[in-house]
């Protein structure tokens, strides 16, 4: 599928290429995968050891332990950064494999709702329990 | 620009993925973009058992009784696997980034370092889950 604007007979081919280069953001999408990369290692080492110490907490356990303040800020931020990680990764991976300009369109979109949505969810629920 | 099939079908292809033999490095590779695309996904599991903990008792019970299950635990297996493996990768882009270890044969040994350490990351954390 084309988009509409991409067929255009009364566009000139001037007019076609305008606004189809460079979206001037790759530098700092390429940047912040690999910030968002660093912070992972300690966190995702951190949630690990956490998931395994936790093995078959209670509810009471569970929400006294995310109650303290260090663990609702380490989750907070794990979640911060992995799920930005994941949207940049994700967008990448449909930018390259999708090749028809509707659906890339409204998947790219879709995976920006996705992990925002989600990750504010996940972020609510932590305060809800630690605060 | 419009061409008719005939012209098209005449224009050399670049060749397909499958006409390469699979080497370690670009396997690796295509591994991290798997690994990153299961974790993704693995996104849900974690917003499950954060959500349920907040919302009741019963529901935090739903989501750690499916852990628990066969196939749940197979899935958290998976996926430990799979985060292992894009971590210790991960290191390895990170390595790159900051221009070392091009040398093909440097690239190969961090290979099979990456291998290495997912194996032995996985199984240390699966051996502390279970004495625990």
């Amino acid at each position: 599928m084309k988009l509409k604007w991409n067929n255009d007979p009364m566009k000139s081919p001037l007019g076609r290429a305008r606004g189809l280069g460079s979206a001037k953001e790759g530098a700092n999408h390429w940047m912040s995968q690999r910030i968002t990369a660093i912070a992972n290692i300690p966190l995702v080492l951190w949630l690990v050891f956490s998931i395994v110490s936790l093995k078959g907490a209670s509810h009471a356990q569970f929400t006294d332990w995310l109650a303290h303040p260090l663990n609702a800020i380490l989750m907070i931020l794990f979640i911060i950064s992995t799920f930005y990680h994941a949207k940049l990764g994700s967008q990448v991976v449909t930018e390259d494999y999708i090749h028809n300009e509707g659906l890339k369109f409204v998947k790219l979109i879709a995976q920006k709702l996705f992990f925002f949505g989600l990750g504010i969810a996940c972020i609510f629920s932590i305060l809800k329990i630690a605060l | 620009m419009t061409s008719s099939p005939e012209i098209k079908a005449k224009r050399p292809l670049s060749p397909h993925l499958q006409v390469y033999k699979p080497q370690m490095t670009s396997v690796l590779s295509i591994f991290h973009r798997m690994t990153g695309v299961a974790l993704a996904i693995g996104t849900l599991m974690v917003a499950w058992w954060l959500i349920a903990a907040a919302t009741s008792e019963s529901a935090y019970n739903t989501a750690q009784s499916f852990a628990s299950n066969p196939i749940g635990t197979l899935m958290i297996f998976g996926w430990s696997v799979a985060l292992f493996y894009h971590l210790s990768n991960g290191v390895r882009h990170l390595f790159w980034d900051m221009g070392y270890l091009f040398k093909i044969e440097s690239a190969y040994k961090a290979g099979y370092l990456v291998l290495l350490s997912t194996v032995l990351l996985t199984a240390g954390a699966w051996y502390l889950a279970l004495a625990n």
